[in-house]
């Protein structure tokens, strides 16, 4: 009798613990986000005031001259930043997990020194690159000339064929160790039993890692896939402190988060747009969206092992 | 203990500020200027405090990128100082229009500045004045005398003769000719197109016929500028597509390049770290006795609150600021910002006075993207920095750069004039 009471009782120290996180998250997150999707919906009039304007924003941006190919520029480079991303800072992020797994000298030290630039701010980094591939000042010019390559030198941050990938480049020395440090946990956490059982077997090194700790890793490269994805595509204080807020040259490093700055916020004589500015911030929240939603899908369908 | 204590620092407050509040007018300046804080109240308002010993004014900055913004919330508040430093165009004329700023067309001092000088803080139909213009920056060219002594070198007057200084100092190998890059952008459209350009657009004859709709884009006074923009390319450092503005400075002051454009904003900062001589030169002209245009650029100016509490006394300190006296005493505590007062004045800083005198020899002009058409989509002024760059780097021809940017500009812009 008095455990039914018990149990219809409502717990009413939940609200206690979630309430002040629930409302802070409300009041600074949903309610922000929720007013931005309202204000892509809006345009301003000569007289600034907001009146409803459809879909007219988004048809503005995908198909109006001025703004379609700065909007599919974007995307497009946006996905190539992401593509350089996941071919170069997943796979090398995972290479040196599995390096520092063995047992190497240093390893502490290795882990840490990889580690470093993630907590390192921005403009630190964009400063130091922008100074080691400095035609002028940097120590790339002579480190190639001293090796008799002097003539492979670039400006490749000034060239609009090879910006974009430098700056990706860049951006993936600095968060390598994300992936590093996500890789390395999974795979400690891996029993020694089945490695010793695979061994055993007469598994070669190269066998373990593929039949056995791979598929292990399976959900942390899901993870790691995503993380990049959703990064890469609210990426833009590295951009913005490396090429400003024109993103370019020709706008060929411009990504969703400059568009989306020089929109909203205006640029030099460029006064701020925020309905449009709205309305890119809208798309960079469905483009997120349904980025995470293939891999909540993927991650329903995919076989994990449970340890 | 503790509550005599706050009576007693109540007391002194109140006795401190009993005879400010009875016979002194307190007037705040709203500034973006917060660089500026000591010439102000060590150097400007003393001298106005000694004259009017009734009025008694602060000088209240705000940081340059948020100034805009706090200065709307102040307004819209009713907090703001009874005087405004005002931006240039659009912004400024915003304010006009939503009556933050009052109309100051029949202050007798107006007639001391020119309509150039005056162009930035005027309605679109030319009759409404609203605020007193305070400073302009002028572009030219600055040079390392060294260099040119060196290498025996004349100071270039004519196009000709700068394209053969700059193959001179090439051909030398020593020094890199011209120290620019186009990573940043601006410093291809404001200190390369917006520099030479009034040479072959003419001025404000050029300026004006583009906001009337007369003169294109696409005409040769235009495409010509961006040609001679991008023969430039060869004399500047290698990879300078991405040199950045701070790049270009050092290289020069460090006496490694030995010639900059830029504009007189430069001043303080080169004397300071130049170690060789300065020199400056006009922008380079068609044939020997042209007349020169130079870009005497409308940068800062002075409001006045449309609610301000005491406007009598905010008009007094306005008229002062269109008095020779304040131009004297702003223009030499910030040598390269020129007063843009109609009056003569000496400046102790040799470079800048040698600026200054260019205004009685050549014609000024200000930046042809600034008043009008830099308000519609796509954006001029943007547009400007990029096509300038690509010129520069090669990926555009000047005739398309003409072509991309009055394309644009005849997307919106209807000339009415």
């Amino acid at each position: 009798m008095l455990d039914v009471t018990h149990a219809k009782r409502f717990p009413f120290y939940l609200i206690v613990f979630l309430g002040p996180a629930v409302a802070i998250y409300t009041l600074f997150m949903i309610y922000p986000l929720l007013d931005s999707l309202r204000l892509s919906f809006f345009t301003t009039t000569q007289d600034k005031r907001e009146v409803f304007n459809g879909l007219g924003n988004f048809s503005t941006l995908f198909g109006n001259s001025n703004w379609a190919p700065r909007f599919w520029g974007a995307l497009k480079n946006n996905l190539i930043f992401f593509c350089v991303h996941m071919v170069v800072q997943n796979p090398v992020g995972l290479l040196i997990a599995a390096l520092l797994v063995g047992s190497v000298r240093g390893r502490v030290f290795y882990r840490t020194v990889l580690f470093m630039p993630t907590v390192l701010s921005v403009v630190i980094i964009g400063f130091i690159w922008q100074l080691i591939l400095s035609p002028l000042w940097g120590v790339t010019p002579s480190i190639l000339k001293a090796v008799g390559l002097g003539s492979l030198f670039q400006p490749w941050l000034g060239l609009s064929r090879s910006a974009l990938v430098t700056v990706a480049l860049i951006s993936v020395w600095q968060f390598v160790g994300i992936p590093m440090i996500l890789f390395y946990t999974s795979l400690i956490g891996i029993p020694d039993e089945l490695l010793e059982a695979s061994r055993v077997d007469g598994a070669t090194k190269l066998q373990v890692f593929w039949r056995i700790k791979f598929p292990l890793l399976l959900p942390m490269v899901g993870i790691v896939a995503v993380l990049t994805f959703v990064g890469n595509f609210n990426a833009f204080d590295l951009i913005y402190t490396m090429k400003g807020a024109l993103a370019g040259p020709d706008f060929s490093t411009d990504i969703m988060g400059t568009l989306f700055y020089r929109t909203f916020f205006g640029q030099q004589l460029q006064m701020g747009n925020p309905t449009m500015g709205a309305t890119v911030a809208t798309m960079m929240f469905l483009i997120i969206a349904v980025g995470v939603s293939l891999y909540t899908l993927w991650r329903s369908r995919v076989q994990t092992y449970q340890l | 203990m503790k509550r005599g204590l706050i009576l007693a620092l109540a007391m002194v407050l109140v006795v401190c500020a009993l005879p400010v509040f009875a016979q002194k007018v307190t007037l705040t300046i709203e500034s973006w200027r917060n660089d500026d804080l000591s010439i102000w109240t060590d150097q400007i308002i003393p001298v106005f405090e000694k004259q009017n010993p009734d009025i008694h004014l602060v000088f209240n900055p705000t940081s340059p990128a948020e100034y805009n913004g706090v200065l709307n919330t102040k307004l819209q508040g009713g907090t703001a100082g009874e005087l405004i430093t005002a931006r240039p165009f659009d912004a400024s004329l915003l304010l006009f229009q939503a009556h933050n700023l009052a109309d100051l067309t029949d202050l007798p001092g107006m007639k001391n500045f020119s309509s150039v000088a005056k162009s930035a803080w005027i309605t679109d139909d030319g009759k409404s004045v609203f605020a007193v213009p305070m400073a302009s920056v002028i572009h030219g060219f600055f040079y390392n005398k060294d260099i040119f002594n060196q290498l025996k070198l004349k100071v270039p007057v004519t196009k000709a003769e700068f394209m053969a200084v700059l193959q001179a100092i090439k051909k030398d190998g020593r020094y890199v000719p011209l120290a620019m890059g186009t990573a940043d952008m601006w410093e291809a459209a404001t200190m390369g197109f917006q520099n030479i350009g009034p040479n072959n657009w003419k001025g404000e004859t050029g300026r004006t016929a583009l906001i009337k709709g007369k003169e294109k884009f696409t005409d040769p006074a235009y495409i010509k500028t961006w040609t001679e923009l991008a023969s430039w390319a060869p004399f500047m450092p290698d990879g300078y597509q991405s040199v950045k503005y701070p790049d270009s400075q050092q290289l020069f002051t460090l006496g490694k390049a030995a010639i900059y454009p830029t504009g007189s904003w430069e001043i303080p900062q080169f004397e300071k770290d130049a170690t060789f001589k300065l020199g400056i030169f006009k922008p380079p002209v068609e044939k020997a006795g042209d007349p020169v245009y130079i870009s005497d650029h409308t940068d800062i100016a002075m409001g006045m609150n449309a609610a301000a509490k005491n406007p009598a006394a905010a008009r007094k300190f306005l008229q002062w600021m269109t008095t020779p006296e304040f131009a004297t005493l702003y223009s030499n505590a910030l040598p390269g910002f020129f007063t843009l007062s109609n009056a003569k004045i000496t400046l102790k800083d040799p470079l800048a006075n040698e600026f200054l005198s260019w205004r009685g020899n050549s014609k000024v002009t200000i930046r042809n993207s600034y008043q009008i058409l830099s308000r519609g989509t796509p954006n001029l002024e943007n547009e400007l920095w990029s096509v300038s760059a690509a010129v520069i780097n090669g990926t555009l021809t000047p005739a398309a750069a003409g072509k991309q940017i009055q394309d644009g500009l005849d997307q919106w812009y209807k000339p009415s004039m």
